[in-house]
């Protein structure tokens, strides 16, 4: 059909050939049956058959097929470019020197990223371009019509497949070798210990560990990360430091123990204070001391801002009142943060009383069992 | 050149040896510097103790005319305005040199604009304010050197203690209600400094006890070094992370999938 689409451009011609193809389509027309409920044919539709064909451009005109053509080139000759851009970035911009040092040359990575990732962009890109545009323009576009047919086997060869794997049961004689067929299973039974046993290593449990911090009566709060301790008399009102229980460095798990003890104290001025009744002493001379870890998912909870005294959280947005024993007024935090007991050592240095007196951090299984 | 002198003129003259100014200058240099290293709450309030009275004055004319009215004539503080009575030298200048003081208007926070005094009028305003009580002073040359410093070791205390605001490369970053954090590129080692002693507005007080002054110039460091780095990705979209990296995939990334569809599924004419 499609030999007539490389005449030239000629009205009557096209009106023609686009006849012929209907009447094509009418020698396949069928029928397009609609039934009622009990199955009887309730009404004939005549097949509409395929909509007129429409001629392209460049099936009616030589020169824009040409121009098509030129443009599939391109397309090819650019992704040809971009190979090369690749290429040229990979040789010329060095990541890093000889010696694997890629300090000084933290520039350069730019150049190379945008280098190889352009080149190699428009390489992959113009290749798939081309051939789409090569195939959408010039490659035949005739509308073709598929047949479908049941894809079921026949009858008897269906019944053939069941008498041939009968048959080789009974070859096999399942029936009859009773220590194949019960060795076989021994065999397969314990298959699944495969999947399963490993598991184990997703244990042990945490235990108690998650219920308990590093923090213990005595122990100096000192400063993060520099670990200076902290005299009281030095935290100004409206002051904030980020805190760690002292020694923490030297624990077996320093970074899990980090996770669990990480702090803030913030020095409130002492009528802005509304301590719980049985927290009175909780705080020393308006200096309160919080779990950093968020009660929502467990983020690092640091966003003080001092004139509304409210802690937030970056991740979610859990807004924290420090003057209220930071109470949840905002956010998906459901708890307040756990507060630290604070005093001062013989030394003037700040110290934490006990532990926290309950799990800090996102809620989990077991919590407030241990 | 002979002075004017108090009812004893007679004695003077004997009594006024060549030298005797010179004493006397001496003696109350040593008077008011002996008071204040006794009364001065920091080691480097210094530079408030070296402005003359002039200075003083002038401030507290400009700040008459042009503070009084939100802070009190006496610096008192009102509805309107905090009392800057022991706010230091340091506050003054951070809010008037970075022209967020004098306000323009009253809003969820005050932002920083074009100052509208000169560095001169800045000093005499700190100057004043300085005078009222002891304060956090204006850091010197010395305590913002932070050329030997480690910036590695910046970068942890940074992102322990300010990054959860300011944004880990320093854009800044939203508070509640209208407030934000702002960005720190551009900021000047002295105000960056004297914010963190003063603490402005939502910022709390890193102060020099708490946080030394060497952990205070490393991060400055940090910060400096930081905002000289290239983007390794190219664009560096602010450097905000990814609400802005995410926004330019969605937008131009899904966008020029969707134009490859359409094109894809478009009938070639």
């Amino acid at each position: 059909m499609s030999e007539h689409t490389h005449t030239d451009a000629a009205g009557v011609e096209h009106v023609e050939s686009a006849d012929a193809a209907a009447a094509v389509q009418e020698e396949h027309a069928g029928a397009i049956v609609a039934r009622d409920e009990h199955g009887e044919i309730e009404t004939h539709y005549a097949n509409p058959g395929l909509a007129p064909h429409i001629y392209r451009r460049s099936d009616i005109d030589k020169t824009a097929a040409q121009r098509r053509e030129r443009e599939v080139a391109t397309l090819f000759g650019l992704s040809t470019i971009g190979t090369l851009i690749f290429l040229v970035s990979y040789f010329v911009f060095k990541p890093a020197d000889k010696q694997g040092n890629s300090n000084q040359l933290l520039s350069t990575v730019h150049y190379s990223t945008l280098g190889l990732g352009l080149g190699m962009g428009l390489a992959l890109f113009c290749i798939g371009a081309g051939a789409i545009h090569w195939a959408k323009t010039l490659m035949p576009d005739d509308e073709i019509v598929q047949e479908r047919h049941p894809m079921h086997s026949s009858a008897e060869e269906r019944a053939g497949a069941v008498e041939a794997l009968k048959e080789g049961a009974a070859g096999a004689g399942l029936g009859r070798r009773k220590l194949i067929r019960n060795s076989l299973l021994g065999a397969m039974a314990p298959l699944g210990l495969l999947a399963l046993v490993p598991l184990r290593d997703l244990g042990p449990l945490p235990g108690a560990s998650l219920a308990y911090t590093a923090w213990r009566k005595g122990v100096r709060l000192v400063s993060d990360p520099s670990r200076n301790p902290i005299k009281a008399e030095e935290v100004p009102i409206g002051g904030v430091v980020h805190v760690m229980p002292e020694g923490i460095d030297k624990m077996p798990n320093p970074l899990d123990e980090e996770a669990k003890a990480a702090a803030i104290v913030i020095r409130l001025a002492p009528d802005e204070l509304h301590e719980r009744p049985d927290r009175r002493g909780w705080d020393y001379n308006g200096i309160v001391c919080y779990s950093k870890i968020c009660t929502h998912v467990g983020c690092p909870v640091g966003l003080y801002e001092q004139q509304t005294h409210h802690l937030l959280c970056p991740c979610h947005q859990s807004t924290f009142d420090v003057t209220h024993n930071c109470e949840v007024v905002f956010g998906p935090a459901g708890r307040p943060l756990p507060q630290l007991k604070i005093s001062v050592d013989s030394e003037g240095y700040l110290v934490a009383d006990q532990d926290f007196q309950e799990p800090v951090g996102p809620s989990y299984w077991f919590r407030g069992e241990n | 050149m002979r002075r004017l002198t108090v009812p004893w003129t007679g004695l003077t003259r004997r009594r006024r040896h060549r030298f005797a100014p010179l004493v006397v200058l001496a003696a109350a240099l040593g008077v008011t510097g002996g008071l204040y290293t006794a009364l001065a709450p920091s080691p480097h309030a210094e530079a408030a103790s070296g402005v003359s009275t002039a200075s003083i004055d002038q401030g507290r004319g400009l700040f008459l005319r042009n503070c009084s009215s939100c802070h009190g004539l006496n610096a008192e503080g009102s509805s309107d305005g905090p009392t800057l009575i022991g706010v230091g030298a340091a506050a003054v200048d951070f809010q008037v040199g970075t022209g967020r003081m004098p306000a323009a208007n009253v809003g969820p926070q005050i932002v920083k604009k074009r100052p509208s005094f000169d560095a001169q009028q800045t000093a005499a305003l700190a100057a004043y304010v300085a005078s009222l009580a002891p304060g956090p002073a204006i850091p010197d040359k010395s305590q913002l050197d932070y050329t030997n410093s480690d910036i590695a070791k910046g970068g942890e205390i940074y992102r322990t203690n300010c990054a959860m605001c300011h944004n880990f490369a320093g854009s800044g970053g939203a508070l509640t209600l209208g407030k934000f954090a702002p960005a720190l590129r551009g900021t000047s080692p002295r105000h960056m400094y004297e914010a963190m002693i003063t603490g402005p507005q939502s910022m709390p007080v890193f102060s020099d006890s708490t946080m030394p002054a060497k952990d205070k110039r490393e991060i400055i460091a940090f910060l400096r070094n930081s905002a000289k780095e290239p983007g390794p990705g190219g664009l560096s979209l602010g450097k905000i992370g990814p609400v802005s990296e995410g926004g330019v995939g969605w937008l131009f990334g899904l966008g020029a999938l969707i134009a490859c569809a359409v094109w894809l599924g478009a009938k070639a004419r």
